[in-house]
């Protein structure tokens, strides 16, 4: 695995990804204590003020400082992010990997069953999750969370097939090993790589549907300084003062494109038919 | 493909679509609240009253029969009354629809244009610098929020420079929507058709191609980006559920009239059949493309029959 490491940075996409992933990170963790100002006092300056050597980033309808409301933003675009695809890799993996294991007529109907989720459009099954939980934060992130598990449940599912096959399943059963060891013990560890990658090629993605979601006001609710929200939030005076939206935005695309770039790499570095290229 | 063969995958979308429908049918029971307190919205209501309206809605029928009768209804696009307006849902989406596909048209315009150019270039030129610029560019189109890039688009293009309305449905309001559709599907679009061409490129018959002496052009034009743009073709099918969910962001952020902008008010309102109508009618028209598109596949290239 450091070796694969090593080569994912060698690349310089992904070596600056993982700078500003680093940097994003260390700002959300450290979000207080570099902040300039409290993210949800008022009247710190004029409405809407204009961007200063005081107010970096300007100041918003209630006088609060945008610079500081990203910084604290990142925390909840990040929250938000990982634990999406903790929800879809954890339950999607184990998903896939029963259905897998156990063939025969439940791969069947599982298989049946995850290619018809797969037939909602991503973004209306997350709604549709929304409608039942109803508006904010974390049903945000539970909803675009559960919309992904059929995408990780299909792709171990497909691997875990393809390991069962193998010999060393065999040896494994041959040696009177319960099926929860095998799947644990030998299945998931080969899994693991796999799981990786995808994880990593979603986080992006997870990270600007939430963040979306919030846009369209289904997620994190004002005063939450969610990149999305504040972004929504923003929308009615953008005209009058364009740096409300441009400072959230840039850093929920900065974000993204950060985590797709090391996506990118590490499934380059790890997928062996790419490697040649 | 055979007579046989195209009935077979016609039929298959049926169970797919039954699953797909009880999902739907199965969320919408498990909203808290009583259907008819959700329809009266806060009005206050006399017991008699409140009786003949859930045997209007039918919610006092048994569960298997209102599921039936749910399955009948959107199989045949009757998916009852809003709780807001009061319309046929059937209705108020037939009226939504023209907009939804005149922007996801715009989006798919700009985005195979563009995706086509990036990825045709990067994949001719592999490794080298163009490819660098095209593929990042490619990457930054699809980490795009496309909520953000509208905006930005309107700030400039609308509000400051005025060369387009900022509202409104005409063909001008319609280029900066399609635009900040278009980017996304671009950024997938590009990888696709990038390594595509790289695997026709390694083909024999460019080899012969080339040995003939065409100029390089003839040889990406006429041999190798027609063969190219065959398997990033399939996947188009996939682009709808992109064009499906980009729709619903960019109409909100334009204020254009549409499907996408349709369903985040209904959820918003709780106005629970336009939810449910229009999700089973996304689910039904993607599953549907991507049948056709199976489908068209067989014909356009020989080689595939299964």
């Amino acid at each position: 695995m450091s070796g694969s490491w090593r080569r994912v940075l060698a690349a310089p996409g992904a070596l600056i990804g993982c700078v500003v992933i680093a940097a994003i990170l260390g700002l959300a963790a450290f979000a207080p204590f570099i902040a300039p100002y409290d993210w949800n006092a008022t009247s710190q300056c004029r409405r809407l003020a204009a961007m200063s050597p005081e107010h970096w980033f300007g100041c918003d309808l209630f006088g609060r400082d945008i610079a500081s409301r990203v910084m604290v933003g990142a925390r909840y675009s990040l929250a938000m992010g990982i634990s999406t695809v903790a929800i879809s890799l954890v339950f999607g993996a184990m998903l896939g990997v029963v259905i897998g294991y156990c063939g025969g007529r439940v791969d069947r109907i599982g298989a049946r069953l995850i290619d018809a989720m797969l037939c909602f459009p991503p973004i209306i099954l997350a709604i549709l999750i929304v409608a039942v939980l109803g508006v904010g934060l974390w049903n945000a992130a539970l909803a675009v969370g559960i919309s992904g598990i059929p995408r990780f449940a299909r792709i171990t599912r497909s691997a875990t097939l393809s390991l069962a096959a193998r010999d060393f399943v065999e040896a494994a059963r041959a040696i009177g090993s319960s099926d929860g060891r095998v799947v644990l013990r030998h299945l998931m560890p080969n899994l693991a790589p796999i799981l990786i990658v995808l994880a990593t090629l979603d986080l992006g993605t997870a990270v600007l549907f939430t963040a979306t979601l919030s846009f369209l006001g289904l997620g994190a609710q004002p005063p939450t300084p969610e990149w999305g929200a504040m972004l929504n939030a923003g929308r009615e005076y953008v005209r009058y003062a364009p740096w409300t939206m441009v400072f959230p935005g840039l850093a929920l695309f900065l974000t993204v494109m950060a985590v797709n770039l090391v996506g990118d790499r590490l499934s380059a570095v790890l997928d062996p038919r790419q490697r040649a290229r | 493909m055979t007579a046989q063969a195209l009935v077979r995958r016609l039929l298959g979308v049926i169970p797919t679509l039954l699953i797909t429908w009880t999902v739907v049918f199965g969320a919408m029971r498990l909203v808290p609240g009583d259907p008819v307190l959700l329809m009266l919205q806060g009005t206050p209501i006399s017991d008699a009253a409140m009786d003949a309206a859930r045997a209007k809605l039918g919610v006092d029928r048994p569960f298997v029969v209102q599921y039936v009768s749910f399955l009948l209804g959107a199989a045949q696009g009757d998916f009852g009354d809003s709780f807001r307006s009061r319309q046929p849902v059937t209705k108020l989406i037939a009226a939504e629809f023209p907009y939804t596909l005149q922007l996801a048209l715009g989006g798919l315009l700009v985005g195979v244009v563009l995706g086509v150019s990036l990825g045709t270039a990067a994949g001719v030129w592999p490794g080298g610098w163009i490819d660098t610029l095209c593929m990042t560019a490619a990457l930054a189109g699809l980490s795009l929020p496309s909520f953000w890039i509208a905006m930005l688009l309107i700030q400039v293009f609308a509000t400051q420079l005025g060369w387009v309305p900022v509202l409104g449905t005409g063909l001008n309001a319609l280029i900066l929507p399609s635009i900040s559709l278009g980017l996304f599907i671009a950024g997938g679009l590009a990888r696709l058709i990038r390594n595509s061409i790289i695997d026709v490129m390694a083909q024999d018959y460019i080899r012969t191609a080339r040995a003939k002496g065409l100029t390089a052009f003839r040889v990406v034009a006429k041999h190798a980006a027609r063969n190219a743009m065959i398997p990033p073709l399939t996947l188009l099918g996939i682009q709808f559920a992109v064009l499906i969910g980009g729709a619903v962001v960019t109409e909100t952020v334009f204020a254009r009239p549409g499907i996408g902008r349709l369903l985040v008010q209904a959820v918003l309102e709780k106005d629970f059949p336009v939810v449910q109508g229009v999700v089973v009618l996304t689910t039904a028209a993607y599953v549907l493309i991507n049948v056709l598109i199976d489908i068209a596949y067989g014909i356009i290239d020989p080689r595939v029959q299964s």
